[in-house]
Protein backbone atom coordinates (compact mmCIF):
# COMPACT_ATOMS: atom_id res chain seq x y z
CA UNK A 1 0.00 0.00 0.00
CA UNK A 2 2.88 2.31 0.88
CA UNK A 3 4.48 1.64 -2.50
CA UNK A 4 1.23 2.27 -4.37
CA UNK A 5 0.63 5.64 -2.71
CA UNK A 6 4.28 6.64 -3.16
CA UNK A 7 4.10 5.75 -6.86
CA UNK A 8 0.98 7.89 -7.24
CA UNK A 9 2.85 10.90 -5.84
CA UNK A 10 5.83 10.23 -8.10
CA UNK A 11 3.56 10.27 -11.14
CA UNK A 12 2.00 13.51 -9.96
CA UNK A 13 5.43 15.13 -9.63
CA UNK A 14 6.46 13.83 -13.07
CA UNK A 15 3.80 16.10 -14.60
CA UNK A 16 6.34 18.91 -14.28
CA UNK A 17 9.51 17.28 -15.64
CA UNK A 18 11.77 20.36 -15.63
CA UNK A 19 10.83 21.17 -12.09
CA UNK A 20 11.26 17.56 -11.01
CA UNK A 21 14.71 17.31 -12.57
CA UNK A 22 15.87 20.51 -10.94
CA UNK A 23 14.43 19.39 -7.63
CA UNK A 24 16.30 16.06 -7.58
CA UNK A 25 19.61 17.69 -8.50
CA UNK A 26 19.18 20.56 -6.06
CA UNK A 27 18.11 18.31 -3.20
CA UNK A 28 21.21 16.22 -3.76
CA UNK A 29 23.23 19.43 -3.76
CA UNK A 30 21.74 20.63 -0.47
CA UNK A 31 22.73 17.37 1.22
CA UNK A 32 26.13 17.59 -0.46
CA UNK A 33 26.72 21.12 0.88
CA UNK A 34 27.34 19.73 4.35
CA UNK A 35 30.05 17.45 2.96
CA UNK A 36 31.54 20.37 1.07
CA UNK A 37 31.60 22.34 4.33
CA UNK A 38 33.60 19.53 5.93
CA UNK A 39 36.06 19.54 3.02
CA UNK A 40 36.43 23.33 3.32
CA UNK A 41 36.99 23.06 7.07
CA UNK A 42 39.77 20.56 6.58
CA UNK A 43 41.32 22.65 3.80
CA UNK A 44 42.46 24.89 6.66
CA UNK A 45 43.58 22.33 9.22
CA UNK A 46 44.95 18.81 8.99
CA UNK A 47 43.14 17.69 12.08
CA UNK A 48 40.24 19.25 13.97
CA UNK A 49 39.36 18.13 17.51
CA UNK A 50 41.59 15.08 17.02
CA UNK A 51 39.93 13.88 13.83
CA UNK A 52 41.11 13.89 10.25
CA UNK A 53 39.04 14.67 7.14
CA UNK A 54 38.33 11.09 6.08
CA UNK A 55 37.16 10.15 9.56
CA UNK A 56 34.72 13.06 9.69
CA UNK A 57 33.57 12.27 6.15
CA UNK A 58 32.96 8.69 7.32
CA UNK A 59 30.77 10.04 10.13
CA UNK A 60 29.03 12.32 7.62
CA UNK A 61 28.46 9.44 5.21
CA UNK A 62 26.92 7.10 7.77
CA UNK A 63 24.82 9.84 9.37
CA UNK A 64 23.61 11.36 6.11
CA UNK A 65 22.84 7.95 4.59
CA UNK A 66 20.82 6.88 7.63
CA UNK A 67 19.01 10.19 7.74
CA UNK A 68 18.29 10.22 4.00
CA UNK A 69 16.91 6.65 4.12
CA UNK A 70 14.64 7.47 7.05
CA UNK A 71 13.63 10.77 5.46
CA UNK A 72 12.77 8.91 2.26
CA UNK A 73 10.40 6.61 4.05
CA UNK A 74 8.95 8.71 6.88
CA UNK A 75 10.23 12.28 6.52
CA UNK A 76 6.82 13.89 5.97
CA UNK A 77 5.48 12.43 9.22
CA UNK A 78 6.42 15.70 10.88
CA UNK A 79 3.85 17.49 8.70
CA UNK A 80 1.09 15.95 10.77
CA UNK A 81 0.40 19.25 12.55
CA UNK A 82 -0.58 20.85 9.23
CA UNK A 83 -3.15 18.11 8.66
CA UNK A 84 -4.51 18.53 12.15
CA UNK A 85 -4.83 22.28 11.68
CA UNK A 86 -6.37 22.08 8.22
CA UNK A 87 -8.70 19.27 9.22
CA UNK A 88 -7.41 17.01 6.44
CA UNK A 89 -6.46 14.37 8.99
CA UNK A 90 -10.15 13.58 9.42
CA UNK A 91 -10.34 12.60 5.75
CA UNK A 92 -7.33 10.32 6.21
CA UNK A 93 -8.90 8.60 9.19
CA UNK A 94 -11.92 7.39 7.20
CA UNK A 95 -9.73 5.83 4.52
CA UNK A 96 -8.80 2.17 4.91
CA UNK A 97 -5.06 2.88 5.15
CA UNK A 98 -3.07 3.80 8.22
CA UNK A 99 -2.86 7.60 8.55
CA UNK A 100 0.87 7.23 9.17
CA UNK A 101 1.31 5.64 5.75
CA UNK A 102 -0.81 8.36 4.14
CA UNK A 103 1.14 11.17 5.78
CA UNK A 104 4.48 9.52 5.06
CA UNK A 105 3.82 8.95 1.36
CA UNK A 106 2.51 12.44 0.85
CA UNK A 107 4.35 14.21 -1.95
CA UNK A 108 6.68 11.26 -2.22
CA UNK A 109 8.84 12.52 -5.03
CA UNK A 110 12.16 11.27 -6.38
CA UNK A 111 13.63 14.36 -4.72
CA UNK A 112 13.77 12.37 -1.52
CA UNK A 113 15.95 9.83 -3.31
CA UNK A 114 18.19 12.71 -4.35
CA UNK A 115 19.39 12.97 -0.77
CA UNK A 116 20.77 9.43 -0.88
CA UNK A 117 23.22 10.11 -3.69
CA UNK A 118 25.77 12.44 -2.03
CA UNK A 119 25.57 10.49 1.22
CA UNK A 120 26.35 7.18 -0.50
CA UNK A 121 29.08 8.74 -2.65
CA UNK A 122 30.84 10.32 0.34
CA UNK A 123 30.65 7.08 2.31
CA UNK A 124 32.11 5.17 -0.64
CA UNK A 125 34.86 7.79 -0.85
CA UNK A 126 35.69 7.76 2.87
CA UNK A 127 35.61 4.00 3.61
CA UNK A 128 38.72 2.88 1.68
CA UNK A 129 40.65 5.87 3.06
CA UNK A 130 40.06 5.02 6.70
CA UNK A 131 43.04 3.70 8.59
CA UNK A 132 40.98 0.96 10.17
CA UNK A 133 41.99 -2.61 10.87
CA UNK A 134 39.37 -4.28 8.64
CA UNK A 135 38.29 -7.44 10.44
CA UNK A 136 35.07 -9.15 9.27
CA UNK A 137 33.35 -7.74 12.36
CA UNK A 138 34.30 -4.17 11.48
CA UNK A 139 33.20 -4.60 7.87
CA UNK A 140 29.88 -6.03 9.00
CA UNK A 141 29.42 -3.10 11.35
CA UNK A 142 29.06 -0.63 8.43
CA UNK A 143 25.75 -1.89 7.02
CA UNK A 144 24.55 -2.68 10.54
CA UNK A 145 25.18 0.87 11.76
CA UNK A 146 23.46 2.39 8.72
CA UNK A 147 20.44 0.15 9.30
CA UNK A 148 20.31 0.93 13.02
CA UNK A 149 20.81 4.64 12.35
CA UNK A 150 17.98 4.61 9.83
CA UNK A 151 15.71 2.93 12.37
CA UNK A 152 16.63 5.46 15.07
CA UNK A 153 15.93 8.41 12.78
CA UNK A 154 12.71 6.76 11.57
CA UNK A 155 11.59 6.44 15.18
CA UNK A 156 12.42 10.10 15.76
CA UNK A 157 10.36 11.18 12.72
CA UNK A 158 7.33 9.30 14.02
CA UNK A 159 7.85 10.62 17.55
CA UNK A 160 8.02 14.26 16.46
CA UNK A 161 4.96 13.60 14.29
CA UNK A 162 3.15 12.13 17.28
CA UNK A 163 4.13 15.15 19.38
CA UNK A 164 2.01 17.25 17.03
CA UNK A 165 -1.12 15.45 18.18
CA UNK A 166 -0.46 17.09 21.54
CA UNK A 167 1.08 20.39 20.47
CA UNK A 168 0.12 21.35 16.92
CA UNK A 169 2.71 24.14 16.68
CA UNK A 170 5.66 22.05 17.85
CA UNK A 171 6.86 21.35 14.31
CA UNK A 172 9.29 24.28 14.25
CA UNK A 173 11.00 23.21 17.46
CA UNK A 174 11.19 19.47 16.80
CA UNK A 175 13.20 20.15 13.67
CA UNK A 176 16.01 20.73 16.14
CA UNK A 177 15.82 17.02 16.98
CA UNK A 178 15.45 15.59 13.48
CA UNK A 179 17.45 17.92 11.23
CA UNK A 180 19.56 19.09 14.15
CA UNK A 181 20.30 15.47 15.06
CA UNK A 182 21.27 14.69 11.48
CA UNK A 183 23.63 17.65 11.48
CA UNK A 184 25.09 16.93 14.90
CA UNK A 185 25.97 13.33 14.04
CA UNK A 186 28.01 14.46 11.03
CA UNK A 187 30.73 15.67 13.36
CA UNK A 188 32.70 13.87 16.06
CA UNK A 189 31.28 14.66 19.52
CA UNK A 190 34.79 15.59 20.65
CA UNK A 191 34.04 18.97 19.06
CA UNK A 192 31.12 19.65 21.36
CA UNK A 193 30.70 20.46 25.01
CA UNK A 194 30.40 17.46 27.29
CA UNK A 195 26.82 18.16 28.35
CA UNK A 196 25.71 18.33 24.75
CA UNK A 197 27.32 14.93 24.13
CA UNK A 198 25.65 13.48 27.22
CA UNK A 199 22.30 14.82 26.01
CA UNK A 200 22.89 13.32 22.57
CA UNK A 201 23.75 9.97 24.13
CA UNK A 202 21.23 9.48 26.88
CA UNK A 203 18.26 11.82 26.17
CA UNK A 204 17.99 11.63 22.38
CA UNK A 205 20.13 8.57 21.58
CA UNK A 206 21.87 10.16 18.61
CA UNK A 207 25.27 8.84 19.61
CA UNK A 208 24.07 5.36 18.64
CA UNK A 209 23.31 6.43 15.06
CA UNK A 210 26.97 6.38 14.11
CA UNK A 211 29.30 7.56 16.87
CA UNK A 212 29.40 4.50 19.11
CA UNK A 213 29.67 2.02 16.19
CA UNK A 214 32.28 4.30 14.59
CA UNK A 215 34.38 4.09 17.75
CA UNK A 216 34.45 0.35 17.20
CA UNK A 217 35.31 0.64 13.50
CA UNK A 218 38.06 3.22 14.16
CA UNK A 219 39.17 1.49 17.36
CA UNK A 220 39.23 4.63 19.46
CA UNK A 221 38.60 5.18 23.18
CA UNK A 222 35.26 6.70 24.18
CA UNK A 223 35.65 10.25 25.55
CA UNK A 224 32.63 9.67 27.82
CA UNK A 225 34.15 6.40 29.08
CA UNK A 226 31.11 4.21 28.33
CA UNK A 227 31.70 0.45 28.45
CA UNK A 228 32.70 -1.28 25.21
CA UNK A 229 29.31 -2.95 25.03
CA UNK A 230 27.81 0.45 24.14
CA UNK A 231 29.53 0.18 20.78
CA UNK A 232 27.32 -2.74 19.86
CA UNK A 233 24.15 -1.40 21.42
CA UNK A 234 22.86 0.46 18.36
CA UNK A 235 20.39 -2.23 17.15
CA UNK A 236 18.92 -2.55 20.65
CA UNK A 237 18.64 1.23 20.98
CA UNK A 238 17.00 1.38 17.54
CA UNK A 239 14.42 -1.21 18.62
CA UNK A 240 13.68 0.73 21.80
CA UNK A 241 13.29 4.03 19.91
CA UNK A 242 10.96 2.44 17.36
CA UNK A 243 8.87 0.84 20.10
CA UNK A 244 8.58 4.14 21.95
CA UNK A 245 7.63 5.87 18.68
CA UNK A 246 4.90 3.31 17.98
CA UNK A 247 3.47 3.79 21.49
CA UNK A 248 3.61 7.59 21.14
CA UNK A 249 1.88 7.49 17.77
CA UNK A 250 -0.91 5.25 19.07
CA UNK A 251 -1.37 7.40 22.16
CA UNK A 252 -1.56 10.51 19.98
CA UNK A 253 -4.05 8.98 17.58
CA UNK A 254 -6.27 7.83 20.45
CA UNK A 255 -6.22 11.28 21.93
CA UNK A 256 -7.07 13.02 18.67
CA UNK A 257 -10.53 14.61 18.79
CA UNK A 258 -10.50 16.59 15.53
CA UNK A 259 -10.57 20.38 15.42
CA UNK A 260 -13.53 22.64 16.08
CA UNK A 261 -15.97 24.46 13.81
CA UNK B 1 1.37 54.72 -2.90
CA UNK B 2 -1.13 55.09 -0.07
CA UNK B 3 -2.08 51.43 0.09
CA UNK B 4 1.40 49.95 0.40
CA UNK B 5 2.06 50.83 4.08
CA UNK B 6 -1.19 49.04 4.89
CA UNK B 7 -0.11 45.96 2.92
CA UNK B 8 3.10 46.02 4.91
CA UNK B 9 1.24 46.36 8.21
CA UNK B 10 -1.15 43.52 7.38
CA UNK B 11 1.79 41.37 6.31
CA UNK B 12 3.33 42.05 9.70
CA UNK B 13 0.11 41.22 11.54
CA UNK B 14 -0.42 38.02 9.55
CA UNK B 15 3.05 36.80 10.45
CA UNK B 16 2.80 37.71 14.12
CA UNK B 17 -0.58 35.96 14.45
CA UNK B 18 0.99 32.64 15.53
CA UNK B 19 3.87 33.71 17.77
CA UNK B 20 4.26 30.22 19.26
CA UNK B 21 5.14 28.72 15.87
CA UNK B 22 7.77 31.42 15.33
CA UNK B 23 9.25 30.91 18.77
CA UNK B 24 9.44 27.17 18.02
CA UNK B 25 11.42 27.99 14.88
CA UNK B 26 13.68 30.23 16.95
CA UNK B 27 14.39 27.27 19.25
CA UNK B 28 15.60 25.24 16.27
CA UNK B 29 17.68 28.17 15.01
CA UNK B 30 19.29 28.41 18.45
CA UNK B 31 20.09 24.70 18.61
CA UNK B 32 21.67 24.84 15.16
CA UNK B 33 23.57 27.93 16.28
CA UNK B 34 25.09 25.95 19.14
CA UNK B 35 26.11 23.00 16.96
CA UNK B 36 27.63 25.25 14.29
CA UNK B 37 29.34 27.42 16.90
CA UNK B 38 31.14 24.38 18.36
CA UNK B 39 32.25 23.30 14.89
CA UNK B 40 33.59 26.79 14.13
CA UNK B 41 35.29 27.00 17.52
CA UNK B 42 37.06 23.71 16.81
CA UNK B 43 38.29 25.12 13.49
CA UNK B 44 39.41 28.43 15.01
CA UNK B 45 41.09 26.47 17.78
CA UNK B 46 43.20 24.75 15.12
CA UNK B 47 43.65 27.93 13.05
CA UNK B 48 43.39 31.08 15.21
CA UNK B 49 42.80 34.28 13.25
CA UNK B 50 41.58 32.46 10.12
CA UNK B 51 40.13 34.86 7.53
CA UNK B 52 40.74 37.83 9.82
CA UNK B 53 38.14 36.59 12.33
CA UNK B 54 38.98 35.65 15.90
CA UNK B 55 36.99 32.98 17.75
CA UNK B 56 34.50 35.52 19.15
CA UNK B 57 33.89 36.91 15.66
CA UNK B 58 33.27 33.42 14.29
CA UNK B 59 30.79 32.56 17.04
CA UNK B 60 28.99 35.90 16.70
CA UNK B 61 28.82 35.34 12.95
CA UNK B 62 27.33 31.92 13.47
CA UNK B 63 24.52 33.12 15.75
CA UNK B 64 23.85 36.11 13.46
CA UNK B 65 23.30 33.74 10.54
CA UNK B 66 20.83 31.75 12.64
CA UNK B 67 19.04 34.94 13.72
CA UNK B 68 18.77 36.05 10.08
CA UNK B 69 17.46 32.76 8.62
CA UNK B 70 13.87 33.81 9.30
CA UNK B 71 14.04 37.54 8.42
CA UNK B 72 15.89 37.18 5.10
CA UNK B 73 14.25 33.78 4.50
CA UNK B 74 17.37 31.92 3.42
CA UNK B 75 15.41 28.76 2.65
CA UNK B 76 13.37 30.65 0.05
CA UNK B 77 9.72 30.52 -0.82
CA UNK B 78 7.02 33.13 -1.27
CA UNK B 79 3.27 32.82 -1.20
CA UNK B 80 3.18 34.45 -4.62
CA UNK B 81 4.40 31.26 -6.33
CA UNK B 82 1.39 29.31 -5.09
CA UNK B 83 -0.89 32.09 -6.33
CA UNK B 84 0.74 31.93 -9.75
CA UNK B 85 0.28 28.17 -9.87
CA UNK B 86 -3.40 28.18 -8.98
CA UNK B 87 -4.26 31.36 -10.88
CA UNK B 88 -5.01 33.68 -7.95
CA UNK B 89 -2.29 35.93 -9.33
CA UNK B 90 -4.89 37.26 -11.77
CA UNK B 91 -6.47 39.04 -8.79
CA UNK B 92 -3.08 40.46 -7.78
CA UNK B 93 -2.54 41.78 -11.29
CA UNK B 94 -5.84 43.67 -11.11
CA UNK B 95 -4.73 45.65 -8.09
CA UNK B 96 -4.08 49.36 -8.56
CA UNK B 97 -0.42 48.92 -7.51
CA UNK B 98 2.34 47.00 -9.25
CA UNK B 99 2.74 43.29 -8.52
CA UNK B 100 6.32 43.68 -7.32
CA UNK B 101 5.58 46.68 -5.07
CA UNK B 102 2.61 44.89 -3.49
CA UNK B 103 4.60 41.79 -2.66
CA UNK B 104 7.61 43.78 -1.53
CA UNK B 105 5.45 45.63 0.97
CA UNK B 106 3.93 42.36 2.17
CA UNK B 107 7.38 40.77 2.44
CA UNK B 108 8.86 43.65 4.42
CA UNK B 109 6.02 43.19 6.92
CA UNK B 110 6.87 39.52 7.13
CA UNK B 111 10.56 40.27 7.58
CA UNK B 112 9.85 42.71 10.42
CA UNK B 113 7.68 40.10 12.15
CA UNK B 114 10.35 37.42 11.73
CA UNK B 115 13.04 39.75 13.05
CA UNK B 116 10.95 40.53 16.11
CA UNK B 117 10.05 36.92 16.92
CA UNK B 118 13.04 34.94 15.62
CA UNK B 119 15.96 37.35 15.67
CA UNK B 120 16.45 37.75 19.40
CA UNK B 121 16.59 34.24 20.90
CA UNK B 122 19.62 32.89 18.97
CA UNK B 123 21.62 36.06 19.62
CA UNK B 124 20.81 36.17 23.33
CA UNK B 125 21.52 32.47 23.84
CA UNK B 126 24.79 32.77 21.94
CA UNK B 127 25.84 35.84 23.92
CA UNK B 128 25.12 34.10 27.23
CA UNK B 129 27.15 30.96 26.52
CA UNK B 130 29.98 31.98 24.21
CA UNK B 131 32.41 34.88 23.83
CA UNK B 132 30.32 37.32 21.83
CA UNK B 133 30.76 40.66 20.08
CA UNK B 134 28.06 43.32 20.30
CA UNK B 135 28.29 46.24 17.87
CA UNK B 136 29.00 49.81 19.00
CA UNK B 137 26.51 52.62 18.29
CA UNK B 138 27.96 53.45 14.85
CA UNK B 139 28.09 49.80 13.82
CA UNK B 140 24.53 49.30 15.09
CA UNK B 141 23.23 52.12 12.93
CA UNK B 142 25.10 50.79 9.90
CA UNK B 143 23.80 47.28 10.67
CA UNK B 144 20.20 48.54 10.69
CA UNK B 145 20.65 50.00 7.21
CA UNK B 146 22.47 46.88 6.05
CA UNK B 147 19.63 44.71 7.37
CA UNK B 148 16.98 46.60 5.40
CA UNK B 149 19.11 46.27 2.26
CA UNK B 150 19.49 42.54 2.97
CA UNK B 151 15.68 42.28 3.16
CA UNK B 152 15.42 44.01 -0.23
CA UNK B 153 17.99 41.72 -1.88
CA UNK B 154 16.40 38.65 -0.28
CA UNK B 155 12.97 39.67 -1.52
CA UNK B 156 14.21 40.49 -5.02
CA UNK B 157 15.89 37.08 -5.39
CA UNK B 158 12.85 35.17 -4.16
CA UNK B 159 10.53 37.27 -6.31
CA UNK B 160 12.49 36.37 -9.45
CA UNK B 161 12.27 32.69 -8.50
CA UNK B 162 8.53 32.97 -7.85
CA UNK B 163 7.98 34.57 -11.26
CA UNK B 164 9.67 31.52 -12.78
CA UNK B 165 6.40 29.73 -12.06
CA UNK B 166 4.80 31.72 -14.92
CA UNK B 167 6.96 29.74 -17.33
CA UNK B 168 7.59 26.44 -15.51
CA UNK B 169 4.12 26.20 -13.88
CA UNK B 170 5.76 24.65 -10.86
CA UNK B 171 8.29 26.64 -8.92
CA UNK B 172 9.56 23.91 -6.57
CA UNK B 173 12.53 22.84 -8.68
CA UNK B 174 13.73 26.36 -9.30
CA UNK B 175 13.18 27.32 -5.70
CA UNK B 176 15.22 24.34 -4.45
CA UNK B 177 18.09 25.38 -6.73
CA UNK B 178 17.80 28.92 -5.36
CA UNK B 179 17.96 27.53 -1.82
CA UNK B 180 21.25 25.77 -2.61
CA UNK B 181 22.72 29.03 -3.86
CA UNK B 182 21.50 31.14 -0.97
CA UNK B 183 22.49 28.59 1.68
CA UNK B 184 26.01 28.29 0.40
CA UNK B 185 26.87 31.73 -0.98
CA UNK B 186 25.26 33.77 1.79
CA UNK B 187 27.66 32.44 4.41
CA UNK B 188 25.01 30.28 6.12
CA UNK B 189 26.97 27.02 5.87
CA UNK B 190 30.38 28.56 6.49
CA UNK B 191 31.50 32.20 6.66
CA UNK B 192 32.65 33.31 3.21
CA UNK B 193 35.99 34.38 4.72
CA UNK B 194 36.82 30.66 5.05
CA UNK B 195 36.39 30.03 1.31
CA UNK B 196 39.81 29.68 -0.28
CA UNK B 197 41.36 32.10 -2.79
CA UNK B 198 39.57 33.15 -5.96
CA UNK B 199 36.53 31.04 -5.05
CA UNK B 200 36.09 33.20 -1.97
CA UNK B 201 36.42 36.41 -4.01
CA UNK B 202 33.75 35.26 -6.47
CA UNK B 203 31.45 34.19 -3.62
CA UNK B 204 31.84 37.58 -1.96
CA UNK B 205 30.83 39.40 -5.17
CA UNK B 206 27.60 37.41 -5.72
CA UNK B 207 24.28 38.87 -4.55
CA UNK B 208 23.77 36.19 -1.90
CA UNK B 209 26.64 37.54 0.18
CA UNK B 210 24.48 40.66 0.67
CA UNK B 211 22.05 38.51 2.64
CA UNK B 212 24.19 37.40 5.58
CA UNK B 213 27.93 37.89 5.08
CA UNK B 214 27.82 41.66 4.49
CA UNK B 215 25.41 42.51 7.34
CA UNK B 216 27.46 40.28 9.65
CA UNK B 217 30.69 42.04 8.70
CA UNK B 218 28.99 45.38 9.37
CA UNK B 219 27.84 44.08 12.78
CA UNK B 220 31.37 42.89 13.59
CA UNK B 221 32.70 46.36 12.70
CA UNK B 222 35.18 45.05 10.14
CA UNK B 223 36.91 47.90 8.34
CA UNK B 224 36.75 51.67 8.68
CA UNK B 225 33.96 54.05 7.65
CA UNK B 226 34.78 53.88 3.95
CA UNK B 227 34.63 50.06 3.98
CA UNK B 228 31.22 50.16 5.63
CA UNK B 229 29.98 52.63 3.03
CA UNK B 230 31.31 50.38 0.28
CA UNK B 231 29.56 47.37 1.84
CA UNK B 232 26.25 49.21 1.99
CA UNK B 233 26.70 50.44 -1.59
CA UNK B 234 27.37 46.85 -2.67
CA UNK B 235 24.09 45.74 -1.11
CA UNK B 236 22.18 48.72 -2.52
CA UNK B 237 23.61 48.06 -5.99
CA UNK B 238 22.44 44.45 -6.01
CA UNK B 239 19.05 45.43 -4.59
CA UNK B 240 18.52 48.02 -7.34
CA UNK B 241 19.70 45.67 -10.09
CA UNK B 242 17.61 42.71 -8.94
CA UNK B 243 14.49 44.79 -8.37
CA UNK B 244 14.90 46.23 -11.88
CA UNK B 245 15.13 42.67 -13.25
CA UNK B 246 12.01 41.87 -11.28
CA UNK B 247 10.17 44.79 -12.88
CA UNK B 248 11.22 43.69 -16.39
CA UNK B 249 10.26 40.08 -15.72
CA UNK B 250 6.90 41.19 -14.33
CA UNK B 251 6.17 42.96 -17.63
CA UNK B 252 7.14 39.85 -19.59
CA UNK B 253 4.97 37.70 -17.33
CA UNK B 254 1.98 40.00 -17.87
CA UNK B 255 2.21 39.34 -21.59
CA UNK B 256 2.69 35.62 -21.04
CA UNK B 257 -0.14 35.00 -18.59
CA UNK B 258 -3.41 33.53 -19.84
CA UNK B 259 -5.96 33.00 -17.09
CA UNK B 260 -8.54 30.34 -17.74
CA UNK B 261 -11.83 31.39 -16.24
CA UNK B 262 -14.64 29.21 -15.05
Amino acid sequence: MYALLAWTWVRAAAQYPVSLGLMVVATAAITGLDALAIVLLFAHAESIAGFRAEEVLFLYGTSALSFALSDCVLGTADRLGEHVRNGTLDAMLVRPVSPLVQVATEEFTPRRVGKLVPAALVLAFALPRLEADWTPGRAAMIPLMVAAGTAIFAGLWVMVGAAQFFLVESHGATKAITYGGAFLTQYPPTMFARDLVRGATFVVPLAFVNWQPALYVLDRPDPLGLPDAARFASPAVALAVCAAAALAWRAGLRRYRSTGS
Amino acid sequence: MGVLPWVCLYGYRRHTAYPLASVAEAVTNTVFGFIRAYVLLALWDARPGLGGYDAADAVTFCFLTQALIGPVQIFGGMELSRRIRDGDVAIDLHRPVGLQAWWLADDLGRAAAALLLRGGPPLLAGALVFPFRWPGPAASAAFAVSLVLAFLVGFALRYLVALGAFWLHDDRGLSTVATVMSLFFSGMILPLVVFPGAFGDVAAALPWSALVQVPADVWLGRGAGADVAAALAFQAGWAALLLACGALLTRAARRKLVVHGG
